[in-house]
């Protein structure tokens, strides 16, 4: 906002800053080499989430008991489990189930804990204070401890899972968009366009939104990663998907037994969760950097 | 000397803060009539509560702050009695606004067209294609070249005084009745500001709207404003033409903000001052605000505080020199005497 130049306006087509404003993100985030690998992993994985499944030459649930306990092979990549399945097969079946938790959680936590925070700090006073103390309550526990509470009130499935995880994410959105809302509503435009008679849906939702997004963005990257983790420790648990759902933690759970006669039945779906949780960490880091760089110091 | 020819009354209006050390009195009471078609300068120091009482009259006095009592009728309506969304129907419809800062008060993630659409289009309900046409007028009328380009572009590809032309024409766009600009010119350059002003001016007689104009720049004042309203201390303490106000000012306040400022006639070396600071809200002297800092006050000035009092001109002032209870020099002669009762 410090420059004010003006640009001749007839000869050259105003630049609009959203796009002006991605490229220079994309240019920040291009100079940290560790997120630009977490992104582009991301973005394989999700392309392996799409079209994976119609590649590897097992389904997830395939038996083969005679041929169970493999080590890796050529046949068999990663091995095969106790029930002689596809280890590498069921890891890139898997994939989309851990992506879509991951997602979906977080997207259901984000539109609760924006609402919540942007109310909360745009009311202030009583409101603020009742929304932000439940909040407070609920980061009070750990959350695997709320999301296993949830689990255990709703019952083992793969969409309570999510609710869990998406439940105990909430306070973390609610809390950034609260800060920044606080920050966003003292500035004049908002004064200015309450003098123009707007209400108060229109200046929360058109005004004060569009400039707490990028906190928001960073937060759901970062949160993806901890969704991912957590639903992958409920299900290794046994209060997650249920097999023979190839969900990574279950996989996990299923190697605990085998530990030391074979264990690549745990080491492989381990990996996977510790790579993917990786991709989305760093990647969050390197986009709060690029998306804030005040806060880089 | 309320009649039908004022566009806004403001009666006794008091506001005040309510912040942890009690109350705080920003606005105590004051009255001010805003003829149709005229310009009205508000002028003060920071903290004299002009903005708080242009803020009273647009209803958006926020937490801690409360309007207190009083009234302020436009059109005959009382704005005090209205419920918000009866508010919204009136503020940047009836009444605008022009804020100081026009580098922060737009919207940074809209274009141009955008924001001076969406003031049309809550008010209009207008498509949004035609608002967009309307907002190219607009730009046109607040002589903004090549409009039809600006429109699309956004607010930090636009200068100051750009920036400010264009909250001017956001808040022209429903041809209020009553425009409200708090100190539009302050923070932009002097050759801008003469602009900034002139189209007010401008616009407010091809318009016929009335202007409320907050500032602390006498020179402002006297370029633009009909009559002006002096506040000190959350009060009106002289209210005058503005001739009158230049030519005889009444209220030894007054005479010591004309006496501080810069003088090309004159060789000076020191600029003069008022001696001391507008008086803490908490610490509100009992008689007359100004007194602790006034080189006449006398007994009755720092014990009791006076009226706002009709003076034979027409204008009003709140000093007990002009009324039969004056106990101090009975000859005084504020303006004439200033300088030689502060060296006292």
């Amino acid at each position: 906002m410090a420059e004010t130049t003006i640009k001749e306006p007839a000869a050259k087509k105003p630049a609009n800053p959203h796009i002006e404003n991605a490229k220079n993100i994309f240019k920040r985030l291009k100079k940290n080499k560790a997120a630009m690998a977490g992104g582009i992993l991301i973005l394989f994985f999700i392309l392996v989430a799409v079209i994976g499944p119609y590649f590897v030459p097992y389904t997830a649930a395939e038996q083969n008991v005679l041929n169970k306990l493999q080590g890796p092979s050529a046949e068999h990549w990663f091995g095969t489990d106790q029930l002689g399945r596809d280890i590498f097969s069921r890891i890139v079946h898997g994939m989309s189930i851990t992506l879509y938790i991951g997602f979906f959680s977080v997207f259901i936590a984000a539109i609760f804990g924006v609402i919540i925070g942007i109310v909360a700090g745009y009311y202030g006073g009583k409101i603020d204070t009742i929304l932000m103390r439940l909040m407070d309550v609920l980061l009070a526990f750990p959350g695997i401890l709320l999301a296993l509470a949830v689990v255990t009130i709703l019952g083992a499935s793969l969409n309570n899972v999510i609710l869990a995880v998406a439940v105990f994410s909430v306070p973390a959105f609610a809390r950034i968009v609260r800060g920044s809302t606080l920050a966003v509503k003292e500035l004049e435009y908002i004064d200015a366009v309450r003098a123009l008679g707007a209400g108060d849906s229109r200046i929360i939702f058109r005004h004060i939104l569009p400039n707490v997004f990028s906190p928001i963005i960073v937060q759901a990257t970062l949160r993806i990663a901890t969704a991912i983790l957590t639903a992958a420790g409920l299900s290794f648990l046994g209060l997650g998907a249920q097999p023979p759902k190839p969900e990574w933690g279950a996989m996990l759970s299923d190697g605990r037994n085998y530990i030391f006669e074979a264990g690549h039945v745990a080491l492989f779906p381990g990996l996977a969760i510790v790579i993917v949780v990786l991709a989305f960490n760093i990647f969050g880091d390197g986009l709060r950097d690029a998306l804030d760089p005040k806060m880089k110091s | 000397m309320s009649n039908d020819a004022d566009v806004l009354q403001i009666q006794d209006l008091q506001t005040s803060f309510f912040v942890d050390d009690g109350e705080v009195k920003a606005v105590d009471g004051v009255s001010l009539d805003i003829p149709k078609g005229k310009t009205v300068g508000i002028v003060g120091e920071s903290g004299s509560g002009k903005s708080i009482t242009s803020m009273s009259v647009m209803r958006l006095i926020r937490n801690p702050g409360r309007i207190k009592g009083g009234s302020i009728h436009y059109n005959g309506e009382d704005l005090l009695q209205k419920t918000e969304k009866q508010m919204q129907k009136i503020r940047g419809n009836k009444i605008s606004m022009i804020f100081q800062e026009p580098m922060t008060s737009l919207n940074p993630v809209y274009t141009i067209g955008q924001q001076i659409s969406e003031v049309i289009q809550i008010h209009q309900g207008l498509s949004k294609k035609d608002a967009l046409s309307k907002s190219v007028e607009m730009l046109e009328l607040v002589g903004i070249p090549s409009p039809k380009d600006r429109v699309k572009q956004y607010p930090h590809e636009l200068s100051g005084g750009m920036r400010q032309r264009v909250m001017i024409a956001i808040a022209l766009a429903c041809n209020p009745e009553l425009l409200i600009a708090d100190e539009p010119t302050t923070a932009l350059d002097v050759t801008i500001q003469a602009q900034i002003l002139d189209l007010i001016n401008e616009l407010r007689r091809s318009l016929g709207m009335s202007v409320i104009l907050i500032t602390h720049d006498l020179g402002v004042v006297a370029e633009t404003c009909d009559y002006v309203a002096v506040m000190y201390a959350g009060k009106v303490v002289e209210y005058a033409d503005v001739h009158t106000l230049f030519k005889e000012p009444k209220h030894p306040y007054t005479v010591g903000l004309m006496n501080s400022l810069p003088r090309h006639d004159m060789d000076q070396d020191e600029l003069n001052v008022i001696e001391g600071n507008v008086p803490k809200p908490g610490e509100m002297p009992e008689g007359c605000r100004f007194a602790p800092r006034c080189p006449f006050a006398s007994d009755i000035c720092t014990n009791e505080l006076p009226d706002l009092m009709e003076t034979e001109d027409g204008n009003q002032v709140r000093c007990w020199i002009y009324s039969e209870k004056w106990d101090g020099d009975p000859e005084v002669n504020v303006k004439n005497d200033y300088q030689t009762a502060r060296s006292q």
